[in-house]
């Protein structure tokens, strides 16, 4: 696949280098497993027995909540970087995907359904078992919210096969603004309450822990109760981790190249036998399956599904996320993610306080949120386009101005022009555009 | 070589898909038309409030849309704060009309005041737009595309932000110089007249940037580097000046716009702007984004299909009003993407 992408070609990797890789995602994977393990260690066992003046301080800069938030992130993150970071489609309206993952989270674990007046339980966590509406087991909803809503990938990946670049953003902006929508006016269509419009679908069962708790001493529900974060934060940590490893294995293997291939160059990829309507809908399908777990995660996590916590500015801020992050670096995403959901929950805020405190100001800093967040995204684009920890492949793609020239224009005189001013070092932008 | 693929492909498999697509796209059409006719039968007067109503949002819709098209027409970018930079528009007439020069009431000097305003908010909406050109997207021209898009969703963010400093996070109304009452009655629908001015004015300034554009140098600047900008730099052109004097005249339609917008309506809002924008872009995309004449259409389209949805008898209501304007943007991609004027190209499609 390197061979795709002349310019970029390098030598064909020598075992030693392909070691050196393994090894280096292997120390980042170690890492964050003891992090996780030594994070939930504290926060279970060690922060309820520490001194007020420590723990005060601690649940107030990193609640376990904002922890269980930021995890939530980060798999929506690493779903859109499958979308836009792998397969290089410009989606701006992922948070459809997570407004559906919640509702069908919401629809099978509460009773919100009540027509079913005995109700449907499998293995839920609920205890009376006559409770009217369909009661899934977590576990399950999980799967099926990931199935249903790689189907809507798919649909919605559809129409907008044929369309490129600015055209595909819009197309999904326009799912990202109708989805929510339906969910918000969903009930009085026809006079029927299909989603309890913004009064959402609250509450949901808690997670059951079914055998795990036998063997592993774990309650048996994990719900709302403070008691029950960590175990939260834990199973948030399993599910991220699942997304991790899925995203990294995908990328090496034949779709996930081919995801590649489109991204540096659609008609090359084309001509090399990529499929291209199998590759995209596929990008859409994994991207939405990620989407699809977040958003399940997220009604456990807010204890419901609400109509109007699904706006367009949540895309841009997953997005901003990946950006930030570094498109199409799962590790860089991973920090994004959890840096910038982090800030917005809490960061940010007890900043403002720290800052008031210490000047005596009354400055509210987290209503500049958009303002802070717009100046980054603006700043990074300008001065460091391939993000914080950029992946290597699209580090080297920048740094060709002829290249990127011929894919901002796109018209073949420029393309052939292109490839003729790519022996010329140009550096600075302005040459390159007239050097031909 | 995108041609011959394009060719290729088309000869080998369109074919059949090409004919479900036109057959799909005329029974689309079709249902439209009966569906407008069905309400017009329903309740003509009705009908045509709403159509009036919808004329005048479709006016300023096009206004907005005219700005959006300039830019994608010559550097193929989706600006996404100028949505934004019209609602800065509206909050800087707003507190300039009825704070600086104290005109909340109708009258004559209202209207002077107004022209001045128009004029103000008008150089404000070319200077931001220039600016943000200058320090933003000038810099990212080389880069690929999402660059730039994601620079113009930043400054949209930035703009919404300051919009909301400025004007509270709850909109504000405003006395405005326009009468809502006064006008007259034509067979039980009332016409007002804030309505003949919002149309005369678009009406003039769309010429006026017609004449611009098609008959003057800077114009002519402007086609050339909208079509090749290195030929167009090689004739002489300076392209960086003539893709400024296009951002210029975008955000001066924009201003142009937000003095309309809330001389009529009379609020503002620090989030009007990104619903405002979108649904401009869509009137854009549907007139076949890049042509003046097309976004204009496509606004008024656009303002009538939104306001026969919200407020004729068979219509959605207003709740479902984006989903509308939505569902026609995708269609339009999906069915027409080079939209009702525009010129069907490879790069496109």
């Amino acid at each position: 696949m390197t061979a795709l992408t002349s310019p970029v070609a390098k030598p064909p990797r020598s075992a030693r280098t392909r070691q050196r890789r393994l090894s280096s995602q292997a120390v980042w994977s170690l890492s964050l497993v003891t992090l996780v393990i030594a994070a939930f260690i504290f926060y279970n066992q060690i922060l309820p027995n520490l001194a007020d003046s420590v723990a005060g301080p601690v649940s107030r800069w990193a609640p376990i909540t904002a922890i269980n938030e930021c995890l939530i992130y980060v798999i929506m993150a690493l779903g859109l970087n499958v979308v836009v970071g792998y397969a290089g489609l410009l989606d701006l309206g992922y948070v459809a995907f997570w407004a559906i993952g919640s509702y069908v989270g919401a629809y099978l674990m509460s009773d919100f359904i009540f027509q079913l007046k005995d109700g449907i339980h499998i293995g839920s966590s609920t205890t009376v078992r006559t409770l009217p509406g369909i009661h899934l087991s977590f576990w399950a909803v999980l799967a099926i919210g990931a199935a249903v809503c790689a189907l809507f990938g798919i649909l919605i990946g559809f129409p907008t096969l044929r369309l490129r670049g600015d055209y595909l953003a819009i197309v999904t902006l326009g799912f990202g603004e109708i989805i929510p929508q339906f969910f918000t006016n969903g009930d009085r269509i026809g006079g029927l309450n299909l989603t309890n419009g913004t009064r959402g679908i609250t509450p949901v069962d808690p997670i059951n822990t079914g055998y795990l708790s036998n063997i592993l001493g774990l309650p048996r529900t994990v719900g709302l109760s403070p008691a029950s974060l960590p175990y939260k934060f834990l199973f948030f940590s399993v599910l991220a981790a699942i997304c991790v490893f899925v995203s990294l294995r995908i990328r090496g293997g034949r779709l996930g190249r081919s995801w590649l291939a489109i991204r540096e160059d659609e008609l090359a990829a084309n001509m090399m036998g990529v499929p291209l309507v199998k590759a995209k809908l596929s990008a859409y399908a994994v991207g939405a399956i990620f989407g699809g777990l977040g958003g399940v995660a997220y009604a456990e996590h807010v204890g419901g599904a609400l109509a109007d916590s699904f706006k367009y500015s949540n895309s841009i801020f997953v997005l901003i996320m990946v950006v930030l992050g570094g498109m199409g670096n799962v590790w860089g995403v991973i920090t994004g993610a959890f840096v910038l959901a982090w800030i917005n929950n809490t960061g940010l805020q007890e900043f403002g306080n720290t800052f008031n405190g210490w000047f005596g100001t009354h400055v509210e800093i987290p209503s500049y949120n958009f303002l802070i967040f717009g100046t980054l995204l603006v700043l990074m684009m300008l001065f460091r386009r391939e993000g914080l920890l950029p992946e290597r492949r699209t580090q080297q793609i920048l740094r060709e101005p002829a290249r990127t020239e011929m894919e901002s224009v796109g018209s073949d005189v420029e393309a052939g022009q292109a490839s003729e001013g790519d022996e010329e070092p140009e550096q600075s932008p302005e040459p390159a555009r007239a050097a031909p | 070589m995108t041609s011959l693929v394009a060719s290729f492909s088309k000869g080998r498999t369109i074919r059949l898909s090409e004919v479900v697509e036109r057959t799909a796209a005329g029974i689309l059409v079709l249902g439209v038309l009966a569906w407008v006719i069905l309400n017009l039968a329903k309740a003509p007067t009705q009908f045509f409030t709403v159509l009036l109503a919808g004329l005048n949002n479709g006016a300023l819709f096009a206004l907005i849309a005219l700005g959006y098209t300039l830019v994608y027409g010559i550097i193929e970018l989706i600006n996404f704060a100028h949505g934004d930079l019209f609602m800065l528009g509206t909050i800087l007439c707003a507190n300039m009309m009825a704070n600086w020069l104290g005109l909340t009431k109708p009258g004559l000097t209202g209207f002077l005041g107004l022209i001045l305003t128009m004029i103000v908010v008008m150089i404000f909406g070319a200077t931001v737009n220039m600016g943000a050109e200058f320090f933003a997207y000038r810099r990212l021209r080389n880069a690929p595309k999402l660059a730039p898009l994601i620079t113009a969703v930043g400054l949209s963010f930035i703009f919404q932000n300051i919009g909301q400093r400025v004007n509270g996070s709850s909109p504000k109304q405003w006395g405005t110089v326009f009468d809502p009452q006064s006008g007259f009655s034509v067979a039980g629908v009332r016409i007002r007249w804030s309505f003949l001015v919002v149309l005369t004015v678009t009406a003039l300034l769309l010429l006026g940037l017609t004449y611009i554009v098609q008959r003057t140098r800077q114009g002519k600047a402007m086609r050339a580097t909208a079509q090749d900008q290195d030929g167009a730099r090689l004739m002489g052109v300076n392209v960086n000046a003539t893709i400024s004097f296009t951002f210029a005249l975008g955000g001066a339609m924009a201003g142009a716009a937000a003095v309309l917008y809330m001389e009529t309506i009379g609020t503002t809002r620090f989030e009007a702007g990104f619903q405002l924008g979108l649904i401009a872009f869509t009137a854009a995309v549907l007139g076949g984004i890049g042509n003046l004449v097309g976004a204009v259409i496509g606004g008024l389209l656009i303002g009538v299909i939104q306001g026969l949805n919200d407020g004729a008898p068979y219509g959605l209501g207003q709740d479902w009003s984006q989903t509308v304007v939505f569902s026609i943007l995708i269609l339009v991609l999906v069915f027409k993407p080079e939209g009702l004027l525009g010129r069907r190209t490879t790069e496109k499609v």
